[in-house]
């Protein structure tokens, strides 16, 4: 391998294009072919963002996970735009697990790979857009020096690069024995990247690159991995977060057919053996004593009582949001108001249960593992801190995700694989959590109850907001608490936590589902309270925020908001703001009074976004999240008995199914040319606020506890 | 343990298994064909959709020593060669995968609804598909990519 800067190996084969991320540093290697050519991209210290073979293909490197969020092919639509790349010859793969050269610099002052909170594309965008545009570089550069013309009178069409004055053109392909790096890259400046105007690409819908191998079975997840001689590992997980197991029949488990290894953890017994169904079986053959912990007789629907003494409570509060005096307008106001919402715990369902298979060399010092991961600062770290394996011998292989959605964002799973997969040196161990075991020992979406204040002056206009939320689980409760394109001059939004010793996790978009249900239900019962249009209510308080009012206007008008409906049909909205994206959603429903089932019929969203770099994606991202949201709303509901979930699988968490779905899901995008926000997690939160408010306009009550369920809508309606 | 012969994608197989182990096990982990998934072992997702003499069967429920000898044993990878059955298509217009991890039951749940009903109703595809589960929710989609491949929808590309 040769990695000096002027010289490299010129090869008919192909080459890498190594571009330091930051800019600023290129470097090319040949390589024979494209399996060489990956070995050599991880073991130089650059980053390897490209391979291009002689024969014109072009290989872009993929560094976010693929959980259905469709980044696989956003992240690589935005490279060859600006490497003017001819798209029908782009193939992506996966690059490796390595934040320090595939970081997004979107972490504060650290590079990180980590697919969460809708922040790939955002946070991926400039800086692709840079190496993608310093590839051209390399390729205009290379063909002036061929030439012997000033690259400034070159141009590129996909694929091509171009001399108009002579006539000549030569394809990316036809450039790769010809490949010079220039003495030094500087970073290209933002005005000679490419016009918006003339993206060939970001903004155009472009089949995703995974989807025929999603259609025909052939997508590998963790799960469908295959080595010979494969082991099966399971674990047996405490029922109480922390619990710790003592195992009273070793003896008789290890005497059990088909088995091969015990593993004990910290939380729970794991235990080899050498069919899937093999595992199964010895699980459920340990007999386990298991410690009190915290959550030790804590019940979840006991939990409001105490959260309402606390909610008036002495207790100590974090302040999340201040702004202007809201105790003050709160004592001046004309009218006061205080409503209080809560929502059960909630399970990330995610279609493919944890699992991951890896293999520990028969020495012990190397380990390769393939996972599902929606990654970390260092899966790596992870690995090496549990099993002692040197950083340098842990290789992890990403596969597809069968869903994240903040769950896999940990690295409990990945952990228990190398753990398992160490107990049995030489053999890969396949390990599963089956969907009791996901279900149970689940990390939930917190529980909380939320105490809204408001207060209005004599003319109706909102003075006062405040947001107390009571519950367990810190920042997951406060995501979403504000409301900075409300026209509200005094704003509180703080949090009192009561630990519960449950555990909890992100959960799409995580306390936007819970806060903006309150927060938009709050605003639209004031609202009425007033004698207001809900809609142009928030077009006052929109007034010096018009990107939300753009969302807002867009909605009305996509809803037909204020014209007349069917009989028994009535329209709610809800506004957010979600990882940068703004977003309105209206929804139509009607109500069976008699089973208490709400129907939705329609769902708008406007939204904006900023760039969307694959508009059909993108609303199959808010389709989804709005199916999600619908989910949660009427259906999800995870209950705790004395410190262990109620429910076990699909047939007492219910999601929703076909027979629910909404008529339509239309969402528009405001053209826009700022960099890209979020959009991945903004549909799911609309959900809740959109249905409860339809139901105020439909029946005049009010909707305040999360999830919908038919017994909970047919006792607001009797009250 | 037993040994049987079933036949799948138009080859038989020989396997050993415990009488109870449920086909879908022994599609995945002993003939290696992935395409069927595991998401809830008790019927409840579809994820392991499979056909069994046409039928749509959840293979996680289904003991390998149900199996008969005459029955014909159809997964993902044998619906075709090459993606081109109407509803592989059809799923390919729609872009309807997001994870994916559904879609190998969803597919072959919705191939045996257009054997019977070329041409089925907006209720009807509700009905027949209200069995799978997909937790990124993408039915919206899954019923636009029936309706593409029954025809009552034109085939647009994207
Ligand atoms: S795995 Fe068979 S129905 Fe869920
Ligand atoms: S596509 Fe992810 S579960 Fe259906």
């Amino acid at each position: 391998m040769n990695t000096s800067r002027r010289d490299f190996i010129k090869s008919s084969a192909g080459v890498a294009l190594v571009i330091g991320a930051t800019g600023g540093i290129t470097q090319l290697f040949s390589c024979q072919n494209a399996v060489t050519a990956a070995a050599q991209v991880k073991k130089i210290p650059l980053t390897a963002w490209v391979f291009l073979a002689a024969n014109g293909a072009i290989t872009i490197y993929n560094p976010a996970a693929e959980m259905g969020q469709g980044s696989m092919t956003a992240l690589p639509v935005i490279f060859a735009e600006e490497m003017d790349a001819d798209w029908n010859k782009v193939q992506v793969e996966f690059s490796p697990q390595d934040s320090e050269n595939y970081g997004s610099p979107g972490w504060g002052n650290r590079k990180i790979q980590m697919t969460v909170g809708s922040r790939t594309v955002s946070t991926y965008y400039n800086m692709l857009r840079q190496v993608g545009a310093q590839a051209r570089y390399v390729l205009l550069y290379s063909a002036a020096e061929h030439w012997q013309v000033p690259i400034a009178e070159l141009t590129t069409k996909p694929s091509l690069v171009i001399h108009e004055k002579s006539g000549q053109k030569i394809s990316y392909g036809d450039l790769v024995p010809l490949l010079k790096v220039p003495e030094s890259i500087v970073e290209i400046p933002d005005n000679q990247l490419k016009d918006p105007a003339d993206f060939r690409l970001i903004g155009k819908d472009i089949p995703r690159i995974d989807i025929a191998e999603k259609v025909d079975g052939s997508a590998k997840f963790a799960m469908d991995i295959q080595l010979p001689n494969t082991l099966y590992g399971m674990i047996e997980r405490g029922r109480i977060h922390g619990a710790k197991p003592t195992l009273t029949n070793e003896m008789a488990i290890r005497a059990l057919d088909g088995f091969v290894e015990l593993v004990v953890l910290d939380y729970g017994i794991g235990v080899i053996a050498n069919t899937i169904t093999k595992a199964m079986a010895i699980k459920k053959e340990l007999k386990i004593t298991w410690s009190k912990e915290k959550a030790t007789g804590f019940n979840s629907q006991a939990a409001y009582a105490n959260y309402a003494k606390v909610a008036v409570g002495k207790g100590e509060s974090k302040v999340v949001t201040n702004k202007g005096d809201f105790k003050k307008a709160y004592k001046k106001a004309a009218k006061t108001y205080t409503v209080d919402f809560k929502n059960d715990y909630v399970y990330h369902a995610q279609m493919e249960p944890l699992n991951g298979l890896a293999k520990v060399s028969e020495d012990g010092k190397n380990i390769e593992i393939w996972i599902g991961h929606q990654q970390s600062p260092s899966l790596q770290t992870a690995v090496s801190k549990a099993t002692a394996i040197d950083l340098a011998n842990i290789k992890v292989n990403l596969c597809y995700l069968g869903g994240g959605l903040g769950r896999r964002s940990m690295t409990d799973y990945l952990v228990e694989t190398a753990l398992l997969a160490k107990a049995v040196p030489g053999k890969p161990v396949k390990m599963m959590w089956t969907r009791e075991d996901d279900l149970q020992y689940g990390m939930y979406r917190p529980l909380s109850l939320q105490r809204l204040q408001a207060s209005t002056d004599a003319k109706g206009n909102l003075t006062g907001f405040a947001h107390t939320i009571i519950g367990d689980g810190d920042r997951l409760l406060a995501s979403g608490i504000n409301n900075d394109h409300y026209n509200i001059p005094n704003q509180l939004g703080e949090l009192k936590i009561v630990p519960a010793g449950i555990r909890l996790k992100h959960w799409r978009g995580v306390g936007h589902g819970p806060n903006k249900f309150a927060i938009e239900c709050m605003i639209d019962e004031i609202a009425i309270d007033q004698g207001k249009d809900p809609v142009a209510f928030r077009r006052q308080l929109m007034q010096d925020s018009p990107r939300a009012l753009a969302t807002l206007e867009k909605a009305a008008t996509m809803a037909k908001w204020g014209e007349a409906l069917p009989e028994k049909r009535a329209k709610g909205v809800a506004f957010l703001e979600r990882s940068g994206t703004l977003s309105t959603g209206i929804c139509e429903i009607s109500l069976d009074e008699t089973t208490g089932k709400i129907k939705v019929h329609h769902f708008w969203t406007a939204n904006d976004c900023g760039v969307v770099v694959q508009p059909d994606n993108a609303s199959a991202q808010l389709e989804g999240g709005i199916i999600m949201g619908m989910s949660s709303v009427f259906k999800e509901q995870l209950t705790i008995k004395d410190g262990q979930a109620e429910q076990s699988n699909f047939h007492d968490y219910q999601l929703l199914r076909m027979e629910d779905v909404p008529d339509s899901i239309e969402n528009v995008f405001i053209a826009s040319s700022e960099a890209p926000k979020g959009v991945g997690e903004s549909g799911t939160p609309l959900v809740a606020g959109a249905v409860a408010n339809a139901f105020a306009a439909l029946t005049g009550k009010r909707l305040r506890h999360l999830p919908f369920t038919p017994e909970r809508v047919l006792a607001v309606l009797n009250a | 343990m037993a040994i049987y012969t079933i036949h799948i994608n138009e080859e038989t197989k020989s396997v050993t298994a415990d009488e109870a182990t449920p086909l879908l096990w022994v599609i995945r982990e002993q003939l290696g064909l992935m395409g069927t998934k595991y998401g809830c072992g008790i019927g409840q997702c579809g994820a392991c959709t499979i056909h069994v003499n046409g039928i749509p069967v959840k293979s996680c429920t289904l003991p390998i020593d149900a199996v008969g000898d005459g029955q014909k044993i159809t997964t993902i990878e044998g619906l075709s060669e090459d993606n081109s059955h109407p509803l592989q298509k059809a799923w390919i217009t729609a872009q309807v995968p997001q994870c994916g991890y559904c879609q190998s039951g969803q597919i072959m749940q919705a191939a045996t609804l257009l054997e019977n009903n070329p041409t089925p109703s907006k209720s009807e595809i509700k009905q027949h598909m209200n069995g799978n589960l997909c937790r990124c929710g993408t039915y919206l989609r899954i019923i636009k990519a029936i309706e593409i491949a029954s025809g009552k929808k034109e085939l647009t590309t994207l």
